[in-house]
């Protein structure tokens, strides 16, 4: 076995490795970029060397500089993690002529399955089902339909130049056929200039389905089942699951085969992964394969119990596999959530800056649950603009699927994340939307559900009176500390009460709160009572509740007058009052906030460099309005509309924080 | 029997009514809460005890002999804030629009003498249109014995004004001599001369809300000290001011309960200040890690965001808090910042409230606007605010203190108590780049030996050690574990004992 590898890599994929290699009593040796001096991988990691500038391509991806550092600190192997050189066969070909280990396979695999066209030809070749259609190009309409109903409909017309959409039409009979071919081939001779048109099968209700597999050097190889990675945000994964709930044992039987047989074809040895698309009768088509450890792989090592990292290192020291197919049983599921330091609330802008806050939840592995956490942050860590804004994967199992999305619930509400705009809302939406729950999704799932972007989840009624019932306790006891304050008048303290309205999502619930030793009954004006019991004390940011007998996890924050409580991808602004004051607080008006339809906001804190336009000026929609300076990055702000600036309130030089209104227009 | 009862009763009822259904109804229609109610959300339920609820006017001018409401439009009293006492007024504006006549204004000169005698602060309500001009020169003579009593309170019991409505004229003398002034956006605003009058003298066209809104007096004039959306959200956050606040100068700030271990440390703290030193961090983030529970009541958040001022808790106890903030002005010491923390230094400690300074200050900004405006007399009043305070004096450098603004951030000099840094800290006449181009102003032309120079300079001085080696740092502390110093720092303090030489009072630079 190796004594010390070098991870070619870093966040959480680095600090992945370094955990299974220290296990291992296996030496480790981080690479890191100025922008990551103070990275947790390097932190981790035995060794670190620093490889360069913050770019990734002045810095990791840079071949020599990684095989200075192997070469500097005595590595026997390098484990590429995913992305940057993982997949790039020169730097296997670096490798090897080193003598260098790489934890990954044969750089005959990865050059053959680095194309598309190779690829797919291999694939065929090994038997493996591909998306039927036709590569040639098509002469006419007559010919377009003769191919169609060889490939059998509803078929895909696409112009070979196409993009966006363009030149693409989706036949369902031979009529359509006819027409698109025609109607395709005009757009792209317009847009394009180029108006080849190629047909392929069109995949209804896709989903996005992958096998894992892991094979040695000696021709030995099993499949670890399989991932369901639908849930995509313009093709990026943000949670998958294993087992599929789609698929039957025949199917993944037979694509566990075909995977395998196409690993054999190319003499893979390693982990790797072959990625379908799967149609809603559970035909299945090959669409690539990685030749490289997949983000996602938590979910496979949860429900097979093996550790892929450890098998990869085991391979790659040349060791035989020591699992049989038969070994491997799906045990349980297992779902993954991918924490993205992106706003859901502006459109999932990625965000940078310091957390200021970081807290996952604690990570367990007892015999009916599991909650594991892949990180490459800590609290008081920078997230800088360099690299992939994916800072955790919060993974999580239980027996069955139901199990397992309840855990992720109650981990995505007790994972605490400030300073930077994060996803978890989004991802505790995902966790309830029914059709999620149902297992009836596919790669549209995000696109379909969400089409206006992200506001925040809205809780059921019963749901929001469970928060109720939880912020009237919890406000009560933060009310009695206040009543031991020092300096109280004696014999004339403050008592406080029983009776509350707690205000939330434009709803008033009038409770009574009668306490005990162990909790309160919170009792509503219907007669119905929920149970609270907490062990929250006033001031703690995160609030562990049993309300009605089920858990409860609140994030608390002080808001003027109140709360703002975070639960399930929503957040609400929570008064609790007492009647008195609930009758008084109706009596203030509404305010609206200010429409800003007519204004510029800044985006993100920033300096103003420069200001395009001037008050009465016409603009033009997508014109250079103002550019905004933020961590070194120049962003031009444009108009939405056309229109014409009316009072422009920054000028160049000045440093405005986010949502600061920078110029109105008429 | 039961009869005078019953007088009493609807004597009560006919006070309670104030100015009537249709002008409560009136008062309700602009947001805005009448006397009684904004009072019942002041003090704890049930607690208000009432003074002259009978009071009438005794102006006969006018015909106003026929008309004299009980009560004379404000409602005057004591009750408690979680127990702790607070004397209160409240204008009732459905009666005579909130005027001051001569009796309105003894009912309040009545409650602030009892507050100063039995030691505890006193709130006032404002919501009047000024004067009552049928009384004339009487009324005049009301404002000012109200003014007198705010001096002499100024500094005994904490005085706390709410503006909820009109504040004009020689009424805003009041509220401009107590120590906070709070107000609600779109429904209150304060001015000295009105729109009309403005526009009369000097042609400007102003709207009140621009003049004198909420707006104007917490981000421009800092007249207020913060601004709430309405009167129940402004009143709850009073309460919560209170939870700070001595009662008097003759007792000690209160404590309370705290859930927050003092000996916490917060790793991340250590990761706070940037590798570049001219990189910005929020220095808010430290207040909040520092302070119990990360509760932080500022004052005067929108004026001079250069520098942070307001209250935390440690280990239960009020602390005041002096911090340079780095994401403004680089954080540099200004006219308006110097004003801002001189005022808030000195409020401490009139009233024993330790201080913790925070500092991270490059110097004071230059150029002619801070010359012309006087900034050597503005900035002197916070050094002469530091130097004065005898009140518990911890001082924390996490980055650069340079030039005079070292001086005067609560330094040893100053007789700072425990002055620590944090191994960022650069302690210094100026930056390395400045110093070198004074020092070696020979070498200018020779960008090696500049840069050499400069690299000289930073290597002997930009650390805290050279102040360290003098005695003006205590000593260098680990970031993560600032919260446990400082705790302990203020808990060896709480018997501090010190006293300034007699005078009749000192004259700090106006």
């Amino acid at each position: 076995m190796f004594k010390k590898i070098l991870i070619a890599n870093r966040g959480e994929i680095a600090c992945r490795v370094i955990k299974t290699a220290r296990k291992m009593g296996i030496q480790t040796v981080a690479i890191y970029s100025d922008a990551d001096r103070n990275a947790l991988h390097v932190r981790m990691a035995d060794e670190a060397v620093h490889i360069g500038p913050a770019p990734a391509n002045q810095s990791y991806i840079v071949i020599d500089k990684v095989m200075q550092a192997i070469k500097d600190t005595g590595a026997e192997a390098v484990h590429p993690g995913y992305g940057f050189l993982s997949e790039n066969a020169k730097f296997a070909e670096a490798l090897e002529a080193a003598g260098v280990a790489f934890i990954g396979p044969p750089k005959g695999a990865i050059e053959s399955m680095g194309d598309k066209i190779t690829s797919k030809k291999i694939a065929q070749e090994a038997k493996v089902s591909t998306v039927p259609g036709y590569m040639g190009l098509i002469e006419d309409a007559d010919e377009a339909v003769k191919i169609s109903n060889e490939i059998g409909y509803p078929v895909m017309i696409k112009a070979s130049a196409g993009g966006g959409g363009k030149g693409m039409r989706i036949a369902w009979n031979d009529q359509e056929a006819r027409e698109g071919f025609q109607s395709s081939k005009n757009e792209a001779a317009n847009s394009f200039g180029d108006d080849r048109i190629f047909i392929e099968k069109f995949v209804t209700q896709p989903r996005h389905i992958e096998i894992q597999v892991l094979c040695d050097s000696h021709g030995n190889g099993v499949f670890l089942h399989e991932r369901e990675c639908s849930i995509q945000r313009r093709n990026q994964k943000v949670v998958e699951e294993a087992p599929s709930p789609f698929l039957d044992d025949a199917t993944r039987k037979a694509m566990g085969e075909q995977s395998l047989a196409l690993a054999h074809a190319v003499g893979y040895a390693s982990a790797g992964t072959v990625e379908f698309i799967v149609d809603g009768d559970k035909n299945f088509y090959f669409l690539e394969m990685n030749t490289r450890l997949q983000v996602e792989h938590p979910v496979t090592e949860l429900i097979t119990g093996i550790d892929l990292v450890e098998q990869m290192i085991r391979v790659a020291a040349g060791e035989k596999l020591a699992i049989k197919q038969s070994d491997l049983k799906i045990n349980g599921w297992a779902m993954e959530s991918r924490l993205y330091a992106e706003d859901p609330y502006r459109n999932f802008l990625p965000s940078i800056g310091r957390l200021t806050r970081y807290r996952p939840p604690e990570e367990v592995a007892e015999a009916d649950r599991a909650v594991r956490n892949d990180t490459g942050v800590y609290e008081g860590g920078e997230i800088s603009m360099y690299y992939d804004p994916m800072i955790a994967k919060l993974c999580t199992w239980a027996p069955t699927r139901e199990a397992a999305i309840e855990e992720m619930r109650v981990a995505l509400d007790r994972f605490e994340v400030e300073g930077i705009g994060h996803n978890l809302p989004f991802l505790s939406a995902v966790m309830d939307h029914p059709k999620f729950v149902s297992g009836n999704i596919t790669t549209a799932f995000i696109e379909e559900e969400y089409p206006e972007g992200f506001e925040g989840a809205t809780l059921a009624d019963a749901d929001l009176r469970r928060v109720a019932a939880a912020a009237a306790a919890m406000h009560r006891v933060a009310e009695i500390r206040r009543t031991r304050i020092s300096g109280r008048m004696g014999n004339h303290e403050r008592k406080v009460g029983t009776d509350w309205v707690v205000s939330l999502a434009g709803g008033h619930h009038l409770v009574t709160i009668s306490a005990d030793k162990d909790g309160a009954d919170v009792a509503f004006e219907d007669g119905a009572t929920l149970r609270v019991e907490s062990g929250w004390l006033p001031g703690q940011p995160l609030a562990e509740l049993m309300v009605d007998g089920a858990p409860l996890v609140l994030k608390v924050a002080k808001a003027t007058g109140g709360y703002q409580l975070r639960t399930r991808g929503a957040d609400l602004r929570v008064f609790v009052r007492s009647p008195r004051q609930a009758e008084l607080a109706a009596l203030m008006p509404e305010k609206l906030p200010p429409d800003t339809s007519k204004m510029l906001l800044c985006p993100m804190p920033g300096l103003i460099v420069k200001v395009d336009v001037a008050e009465g000026d016409e603009i033009q929609e997508g014109q250079a309005l103002c550019t905004v300076e933020a961590m070194k990055m120049e962003n031009i702000l444009r108009a939405e509309k056309k229109g014409v600036v009316a009072k422009i309130n920054a000028e160049a030089g000045d440093s405005l924080a986010v949502d600061d209104v920078i110029m109105e227009f008429e | 029997m039961s009869s005078v009862m019953q007088e009493l009763e609807a004597r009560r009822e006919a006070a309670r009514a104030g100015g009537g259904e249709r002008r409560i109804a009136a008062q309700h229609a602009k947001g805005k809460l009448t006397a009684r109610e904004r009072i019942d959300l002041l003090l704890d339920e049930g607690s208000f005890e009432e003074f002259d609820m009978f009071v009438a006017h005794r102006c006969t001018d006018f015909g106003m002999e026929k008309d004299r409401p009980a009560g004379d439009g404000v409602v005057t009293g004591w009750g408690t804030i979680n127990g702790r006492m607070v004397y209160v007024f409240s204008q009732d504006f459905t009666v005579f629009g909130g005027s001051l006549s001569e009796t309105h204004a003894q009912k309040i000169c009545k409650i602030m003498d009892m507050a100063m005698q039995n030691g505890a602060p006193v709130i006032g309500i404002n919501d009047s249109g000024g004067a009552r001009i049928q009384e004339g020169v009487a009324s005049l003579a009301g404002y000012a014995e109200v003014f007198q009593r705010n001096i002499m309170a100024s500094g005994v019991v904490p005085q706390i004004s709410v503006i909820m409505g009109p504040c004009a004229g020689g009424a805003v003398y009041s509220p401009a001599m107590t120590d906070f002034i709070f107000m609600v956006k779109d429904s209150s605003y304060m001015f000295v001369t009105g729109p009309d009058v403005v526009k009369t003298v000097t042609n400007e066209v102003v709207t009140a809300e621009e003049l004198g809104g909420a707006s104007t007096h917490t981000k421009k004039s800092s007249v207020a000290d913060g601004a709430f959306e309405n009167d129940v959200e402004a009143l709850s956050e009073v309460r919560r001011l209170v939870d700070f606040l001595p009662m008097s100068n003759r007792q000690k700030a209160p404590v309370r309960p705290f859930f927050d271990d003092p000996d916490r440390k917060d790793a991340s703290l250590n990761t706070l200040i940037p590798d570049n030193a001219n990189t910005p961090y929020d220095m808010k983030e430290l207040i909040h890690k520092l302070s119990d529970e990360g509760d932080f009541y500022e004052i005067q958040e929108d004026f001079a965001k250069n520098i942070l001022t307001g209250f935390i808790r440690l280990e239960g106890s009020t602390v005041g808090v002096v911090a340079n903030q780095p994401m403004v002005l680089a954080g540099c010491l200004d006219i308006d910042a110097s004003r801002k923390a001189a005022r808030f230094v000195r409020f401490c400690d009139a009233f024993e409230i330790p201080v913790l300074t925070l500092v991270d200050v490059p110097g004071f900004l230059p150029g002619t606007s801070q010359e012309y405006g006087g900034v050597i007399k503005h900035g002197a009043k916070l050094l002469f605010a530091y130097g004065e305070a005898t009140v518990p004096k911890v001082t924390v450098i996490t980055r650069k203190a340079y030039g005079g603004a070292y001086d005067v951030m609560a330094s040893k000099h100053l007789r700072g108590d425990f002055n620590y840094a944090w191994p960022t800290a650069e302690i210094a006449v100026m930056g390395a780049k400045g110093a070198t181009e004074i020092i070696h102003r020979a070498d200018l032309g020779d960008a090696d030996k500049i840069a050499q120079h400069t690299k000289d300079y930073e290597d002997r001085f930009a650390n805290p050690f050279v102040a360290a080696e003098k005695g003006f740092i205590d000593e260098v502390i680990e970031p993560a574990a600032t919260r446990k110093r400082i705790c302990r720092a203020f808990a060896s303090l709480r018997t501090k004992e010190l006293k300034n030489p007699w005078k009749k009072h000192d004259n700090i630079p106006l």
